[in-house]
């Protein structure tokens, strides 16, 4: 199976990790990643003012990218790609005069009605693969790891796009049972990390993000999983500031989603960037025995 | 809080303005607080959000003008996901953001970012920060 693919323009560097890993992940699970062409920036953030058609502009090029290329879905793997490609395909969808004037506005190119689906890869591996047929393709299960779900913001809210109602964490829930790892629920799953409030004066975000680590660990987590390279800077990458600063007291390294799907699958440890993580990640693979035999 | 209504501190046309840009209806709010409790980010705002809303029901927007509210808001979008009365809350913040963004204003600066924080930050951070929080 063949799948066309949105980056986004943190993957491509800063979060290289949660691309590897995905690639090295969907090709064991026999599904082909094609990267469309010519992609931008998704926005990052969704326009949220009325009047403000230009910022969708960039979104729906990405979509029409996908159209072009006859896709009927287009994967994505960062939340918050994912949460401003969808949002901008419902205004292309169900708001008709808006989509009229952005089809114009971008008159050299073809016009563009929403009929790509904007797809995350939790749902995409739940629909298209089933947590049973990937039962079955582990081959270094996660036994032992107790790992948190974290969802943060933008792959739940707000509704219309969310990948599953608000409060419910079935999708990374039965992703990492079906890995072998022990899911360990707790209740800041869903709260924002601070997101892009770190470059604004950081103390707040610096904060949020210690509650959900603090959180994590109260409940018995040795890991957070994620999707989001914002929230894996403000909750992993960040913890040793958080620990240092005695805001937190129990270290729980994060990871994407993508790379324990990948290393409970078989795949080498090098091909999903750890070295992009918090050394303590890998450590804690290690640890507990959760990485393929060299 | 004391609020002094008079004919003289409620503006209608803010009201409206606010609406237009927002897409929403800040009438609506019934006060229940709800927003506040979901705001992961109270803590650093002078106004909770339900206080904001108050003032933007009566379009006391001046009064609103030296909050930090809406800039400290991380567009999580809890406090939408909750409301009982169905207000994108979101919006409103993102219209009061705009009503100064769009007078060619920043409230961060993107020259004065250290060189060491741009290298570890990921894009989508600086991306979201720079769309939100600058002109």
């Amino acid at each position: 199976m063949k799948i066309s693919y949105y980056p986004g323009c943190t993957l491509k560097s800063k979060a290289a990790n949660l691309e590897a890993a995905a690639v090295a992940a969907l090709a064991a699970l026999g599904i082909d990643v094609e990267e469309i062409d010519r992609w931008n920036c998704c926005g990052a953030v969704f326009s949220l003012t009325a009047d403000d058609l230009v910022h969708q502009v960039g979104p729906v090029r990405n979509l029409i990218r996908a159209k072009e290329k006859g896709a009927a879905q287009l994967l994505t793997l960062c939340s918050m790609c994912y949460n401003t490609l969808a949002r901008a395909n419902r205004i292309m969808r169900d708001d008709a005069v808006k989509r009229d004037t952005i089809n114009r506005f971008m008159d050299d190119e073809i016009d563009y009605a929403g009929e790509v689906e904007v797809v995350h890869m939790l749902t995409f591996l739940e629909r298209e693969v089933g947590w049973q047929k990937i039962r079955e393709k582990v081959r270094v299960p996660l036994e032992g790891l107790r790992v948190a779900p974290y969802y943060g913001c933008t792959l739940q809210r707000p509704a219309e796009v969310g990948i599953e109602p608000f409060g419910s964490f079935n999708l990374m829930t039965g992703l990492l049972t079906a890995l072998g790892a022990t899911v360990t629920p707790f209740d800041a799953a869903d709260k924002c990390c601070g997101s892009y409030q770190v470059l604004n004066g950081e103390a707040g975000a610096r904060s949020t993000a210690a509650v959900i680590v603090d959180r994590a660990a109260a409940a018995g987590a040795e890991a957070l999983a994620t999707s989001c390279p914002l929230c894996e800077y403000n909750l992993g990458k960040q913890q040793g500031r958080l620990l240092e600063a005695g805001q937190i007291t129990t270290a729980v390294p994060t990871f994407y989603f993508t790379q324990l799907l990948a290393v409970a699958l078989g795949v080498a440890p090098e091909s999903c960037l750890f070295e992009l993580n918090d050394p303590a990640s890998l450590d804690l693979l290690k640890t507990k025995n959760c990485l393929v035999a060299a | 809080m004391t609020l002094t209504i008079t004919a003289q501190t409620i503006s209608t046309k803010s009201i409206e303005q606010l609406n237009e840009l927002s897409g929403e209806n800040v009438k609506l709010c019934m006060q229940c607080a709800t927003c506040t409790g979901m705001c992961p980010m109270t803590a650093e705002m002078d106004l909770s959000p339900r206080k904001v809303m108050h003032l933007a029901q009566f379009g006391m927007l001046d009064r609103l003008s030296d909050s930090n509210t809406w800039w400290k808001c991380a567009s999580c979008h809890a406090c939408t996901v909750r409301c009982p009365r169905g207000i994108d809350i979101a919006k409103v913040m993102e219209a009061l953001r705009q009503r100064v963004l769009r007078t060619n204003k920043n409230y961060i600066e993107p020259s004065a970012l250290p060189a060491e924080r741009i290298a570890e930050l990921p894009q989508i951070a600086m991306v979201a920060a720079f769309r939100k929080l600058t002109s």
